[in-house]
């Protein structure tokens, strides 16, 4: 919100300088946003003699004009304003000065040519006015070549606070004041709002409220007064000069009367032609199909919600926000009816959002005015269109009712220490409260408060606190530390904490690069890769491709990927540790750790390198790294079902799953499906997996954390290695967890060295050659020993693969 | 020819063999032909069986003489053949060894600073005793507003642009958080019901101290706003703190966090519906050069915003708010991150570009803890 200095010394008695007024006003919670001199602004323009003013030998319009700015010389000047005559007393604006009124900056130039340098100014040039029909004319002993800002005595500051939403009473300059003065800069000046002599009874009557009793009701108390017979037209400079400066544009006397008690008071009122009101206006809420003509321009559909003033011919103004353009007032209006009422700010919100206009009454009442303005608010104004306009003011008339909170508070003095740890003496307490309105009954350690009007916001123990805080001010308030509950810290991570922190290191320590993409994604995007369902549909969404929240991160790495190799990167290796959404509940929510290589980006590197030659990414890789993500986290992938059942995204072939018996996956890997990766505009290979650390076991809570014992033999181990035949189809993982349990007490290890096709193996099948490790515990195997493993693991993996020993 | 003769010609006769011999193959002929069973020496030393005892007793000690002699020649030379063999064959190995590395991985991978900073974060509220805590994204219009005291219809909820999920069977709206505090709320509730997911943490008994960091939305998009982002947000709930204890506690955090010796903070009265009283915190800042340091300077930056949590809250979390109290704050963590690091765009956070992620993001062990500093 914007008020002048003067407009703010209209209501404090106050010496404080702009900067001491500025700080307080953050200090107490109005906080400053800026502070703007008007005169600074406009100190380049001065004023000047119009020594002669000749007829342009080129243009019937133009003078040439010799102008003496107390420069030393005299300089040539076309203007083309009808009153630049000789011996005129004027302003001058030289080369290089902003001309604020027309947005730009006055240089040296050639006029039809005749020279000139500079420019003579109107008063909306320097919008000081909309007066544009001429050049500013001075007094004849004006001086010669000093800033007009000065001559004229414009030294307007103009202030820019922002209002958080509980702080309606300081939507008026009035509200200001009154915490500027509780804060002691200053002392609060009354205003007469006393009542007006009536000169008759209301030809208007009181707006009956037509409200059925189970319809919304804005309304609460409307009060309206006809002054009858005023002279509209421009209000004067003074209150053209004050709304200019807060950025409003005048209009006329009686609207800009308005406005001035708006923002003054923070109560808006409302101006109705009363020549243009058909019939007996009354207070309902719309109908389907009505619109409303509004002051901006503008026409808004209304509905059943909606309280207008309507008259016999329909909607005159959208109650609490916005009049209309059918009765608004103009220059020629001859007779007024003020409006003053109380609306429920909750509904005027609502009705505010729904047809979203924004207007000054809207940003007041929404908030809230206070109640106790409604008939002095009508004074006021009624006062004010006497002065400028003239008028007989007629009756004023009142329906409804005010709603007074009527809170009282018992505030116990401790509860400044406990909440904030300041001990503020108890006499200040009561009289910051006092300055601000409160009423202080009771006497010891606990006070009896009654909030005033202007302070709904106001409700318990908690909001005096903070009343008595802001005047004292926060940084009065003592630091202390602190106590600590341990004095070392226990351990503070969750389970699932520490793997999204252990999953990200373990994944850049690959090679791979750390992206935080959108939780939401395109709903065709969601769709393909599981998820979509309406329930994870945003309703407002913010563009077209962020509808849906993911129910994979592959998309926004692939999206990033596709993004890279847009610039020139295809050779990429990217992760996401991050959320993504089965459901919309909690448990629908899990952690996943999600990484992608493309084109050569191997572990070992990407790109050519004389080491040797860049290989495609594939499977394994994938495969790798999400070993090394659950190795990381304490889980062996050769302890888990690692099953050739791919995700939906993987090439059928070249793809698995991870799993923990028959319910639980932990994850997915493979190289992307060509077919999606066409779809999804990804050229080259891709190699991805996914992993649910949500699906992990939560590790088993032990007693100790000793380790098992450390059993080291003193025998040496041997190997022996077998080759298989066996159908295409045998997994390499049948085979090893066969030849593994052919004696689990000698066989340590596993492993598989070589796997061929060809012809020379038979059509389908493979040769899978293993090297077993045995380790001999309390005695050197002997022949015959090594004999009878090697038999035990050739019928153990035969029986479970249906292969062949290969001879 | 005399004895000694003889021996003086051989001895010359062999030296000068072992030194011409090239090769461990020659110098082997010349030991044949000195040593071997039928060699020079050999036949030397055969000759004493004939030779009378007087000339025996002289002899004998001059030819074994001229075979240890011999012999040790051979010796010493072929010492010298194998030294110059190796070193030619090691010559021959010899590589550029300014031929360049494949980048290691761990040279390759970064971490993005949004993890870097929460980790951070973590680092220096954990010493101070402070847990970590986390709730769902998708959540109740009730946790994201009606606990937290915001009324319906209230123009506080407007200030949020808040994201809404299509309404559900019975009508009702879900919400994308448009803040951390919801979790207050979760952490506060007294229920002995388990969290329903394994990242949620479960509600707990005063003393309560957590710091809250994740992913919040707000529909609104420019340069310094994008539709998602992060906050961190703090708790402390005890029947004793107040708003010394939370200055001290912001401050603290922010000289850790900025790595500096000392931070000017100004309070300023403000309004959130779920503290009150509430501030808004600025942070003095020197903003003259390119980069903004904080902790010197003439300038204040709005960091954060905070208060004693509303009784209203503590109510609706099932405590009593005239026993138990404390304070809440919350700020953006891409925006301290930005503060610290310098980064001048919060969208390309989110953009995954390579070259962003390789020049502002962190190598996988620079571990933020406080013993090695949070950043190096």
């Amino acid at each position: 919100m914007k008020f002048t200095l003067d407009w703010l010394q209209d209501h404090l008695d106050t010496d404080a300088s702009v900067d001491d007024i500025g700080k307080t006003l953050t200090l107490v919670g109005l906080e400053l946003e800026g502070v703007e001199s008007q005169g600074a602004a406009l100190k380049a323009f001065v004023t000047a003699h119009i020594v002669s003013a000749e007829q342009h030998p080129n243009a019937d319009k133009l003078r040439v004009c010799k102008v003496d700015a107390g420069t030393g010389e005299l300089i040539d000047v076309v203007c083309g304003a009808p009153n630049a005559r000789t011996g005129l007393k004027t302003v001058f604006a030289s080369p290089g000065t902003y001309i604020p009124g027309k947005d730009m900056t006055i240089g040296k130039g050639n006029i039809r040519g005749q020279v000139s340098n500079g420019m003579l100014c109107s008063a909306a040039e320097l919008e000081l006015s909309t007066d544009h029909d001429g050049i500013i004319e001075l007094p004849e002993d004006a001086p010669i070549g000093v800033p007009y800002v000065d001559f004229v005595g414009i030294n307007g500051v103009t202030f820019d606070i922002s209002i958080t939403p509980n702080r309606g009473d300081a939507t008026g300059v009035y509200g200001v004041a009154r915490d500027l003065a509780a804060y002691g800069l200053g002392t609060l000046k009354t205003t007469d709002m006393s009542p007006i002599p009536s000169k008759g009874p209301s030809p208007i009557a009181a707006l009956p409220q037509l409200f059925g009793a189970d319809e919304p009701n804005t309304a609460r108390k409307f009060g309206g007064r006809l002054i009858k017979g005023v002279k509209n037209g421009p209000s004067p400079e003074w209150l053209q000069q004050r709304l200019r400066a807060v950025g409003l544009r005048p209009i006329n006397a009686i609207v800009d009367i308005t406005n001035w008690v708006s923002l003054g008071w923070g109560r808006p009122l409302h101006a109705y032609d009363a020549d243009k009101i058909v019939g007996q206006p009354v207070l309902r809420n719309a109908r389907a199909g009505e619109t409303l003509d509004a002051l901006d321009n503008k026409i808004y559909p209304l509905d059943e919600t909606m309280t207008v003033i309507a008259d016999d011919q329909g909607p005159l103004c959208l109650g609490g926000i916005m009049g209309g353009i059918r009765s608004g007032s103009t220059d020629e209006t001859v007779n007024v009816f003020m409006e003053c009422a109380s609306w429920d700010p909750e509904l005027v919100a609502r009705t505010g959002r729904k047809t979203g206009i924004v207007s000054d009454a809207r940003y007041r009442l929404e908030r809230n005015v206070d109640p106790a303005l409604t008939v002095p608010g009508l004074e006021l104004a009624t006062r004010l269109v006497l002065e400028l306009c003239g008028g007989e003011p007629m009756e004023p008339v009142f329906s409804g009712e005010d709603v007074f909170p009527n809170t009282v508070v018992e505030f116990p003095l401790s509860e400044v220490k406990r909440l904030t740890g300041l001990s503020v003496e108890p006499m200040i307490v009561t009289a910051i409260l006092t300055r601000l309105g409160f009423e202080i009954s009771g006497k010891g350690d606990v006070l009896t408060v009654k909030v005033p009007s202007w302070r709904p916001d106001v409700t318990q123990k908690a909001d005096l606190v903070e009343e008595v805080m802001r005047m004292v001010g926060v940084d009065n308030v003592p630091v202390e530390p602190l106590p600590r509950l341990n004095h070392v810290a226990p351990r503070m991570l969750t389970t699932i904490q520490n793997r999204r922190r252990i999953a990200r290191r373990a994944l850049a320590s690959r090679g791979l690069d750390e992206a935080v993409t959108w939780s939401f994604i395109s709903h065709d995007e969601a769709t393909r890769f599981g998820g979509g369902q309406e329930s994870l549909q945003l309703a407002n969404a913010i563009a077209s491709d962020m509808t849906d929240m993911r129910p994979s991160l592959l998309p926004g790495l692939l999206a990033a990927a596709r993004r890279n190799a847009n610039r020139g990167t295809s050779d990429l290796g990217l992760f996401e540790v991050g959320q993504v959404f089965l459901s919309d509940t909690p448990d629908g929510q899990h952690t996943y750790a999600t990484g992608i290589r493309t084109g050569t980006a191997k572990l070992d590197g990407a790109g050519r390198h004389w080491t040797g030659k860049a290989e495609a990414v594939g499977v394994f890789d994938a495969k790798a790294d999400l070993a090394a993500v659950l190795d990381a986290l304490g889980v062996d992938i050769d302890k888990v079902q690692v099953l050739p059942e791919p995700a939906a995204w993987s090439h059928p072939g070249r793809g698995g799953r991870i799993a923990l018996g028959p319910k639980v996956t932990l994850g997915w890997f493979g190289e992307l499906h060509p077919a999606w990766a066409a779809e999804l505009d990804i050229h080259g290979p891709v190699s991805a997996f996914e992993i649910d650390l949500d699906a992990l076991p939560e590790p088993r809570k032990k007693a100790t954390k000793t380790k098992p014992a450390l059993d080291l033999s003193a025998l040496m181990p041997l190997s022996r290695d077998f080759a298989f035949v066996v159908d295409k189809a045998v997994t390499a993982a049948v085979i090893l967890r066969a030849a593994r349990g052919a004696d689990k007490a000698l066989i340590t290890d596993v492993n598989v060295f070589d796997v061929f096709e060809g012809s020379h193996v038979g059509e389908g099948k493979k040769s899978v050659a293993i090297e077993v490790t045995l380790q001999p515990t309390d005695k050197t195997l002997t022949d015959e020993d090594i004999e009878k493993v090697s038999s035990a693991i050739v019928a153990a993996v035969t029986k479970s693969t249906g292969g062949v020993l290969r001879t | 020819m005399s004895l000694e003769n003889q021996i003086a010609t051989l001895r010359a006769e062999l030296s000068a063999a072992i030194s011409a011999a090239g090769d461990e193959a020659a110098l082997d002929t010349v030991r044949v032909a000195a040593l071997g069973k039928k060699g020079s020496v050999s036949a030397l030393l055969a000759s004493l069986g004939s030779m009378a005892a007087e000339d025996r007793k002289s002899a004998g000690p001059a030819i074994n003489g001229l075979k240890v002699e011999i012999a040790g020649l051979i010796e010493a030379k072929s010492a010298t053949l194998k030294s110059a063999a190796l070193n030619a064959r090691l010559a021959a190995e010899t590589v550029d060894i300014t031929l360049p590395l494949q980048p290691a991985p761990t040279a390759r991978g970064r971490i993005h600073p949004i993890s870097q900073t929460i980790d951070e974060i973590t680092a220096i509220f954990s010493d101070m005793g402070f847990s970590i805590a986390e709730g769902p994204d998708i959540e109740t219009d009730y946790y994201n507003f009606t606990a937290l005291n915001f009324p319906e219809g209230h123009p506080a909820r407007e200030m949020h642009d808040t994201f809404f999920m299509k309404p559900g069977a019975d009508g009702v709206k879900k919400v994308l958080r448009t803040h951390t505090s919801p979790v207050q709320v979760r952490v506060m509730q007294q229920t002995n019901e388990k969290p329903a997911a394994s990242y949620m943490t479960p509600a707990m008994e005063p003393p309560i101290r957590v710091v809250i960091p994740g992913r919040t939305y707000r529909n609104d998009s420019d340069q310094t706003h994008t539709p998602m982002f992060h906050q961190v947000e703090g708790l402390v709930i005890d029947k004793s703190s107040h708003i010394g204890q939370l200055r001290w506690v912001l401050e603290e955090f922010l000289k850790a966090y900025f790595e500096v010796p000392n931070v000017t903070l100004r309070f300023r009265p403000s309004f959130f519906p779920f503290t009150e009283p509430s501030m808004e915190v600025d942070v003095q800042c020197d903003r003259s050069g390119n980069e903004v340091k904080i902790g010197e300077g003439n300038d204040w930056l709005e960091i954060l915003g905070c208060g004693m949590v509303h009784p209203n809250v503590i109510r609706s979390a099932g405590l009593d708010p005239d026993v138990y109290q404390g304070f809440a704050w919350g700020m953006g963590i891409d925006r301290i991150a930005m503060l610290k690091y310098g980064m001048p765009d919060l969208r390309a956070f989110f953009d995954g570009d390579q070259r962003w992620l390789d020049h502002y993001g962190f190598r996988p062990l620079d571990l933020p803890t406080l013993f090695g500093g949070l950043s190096s």
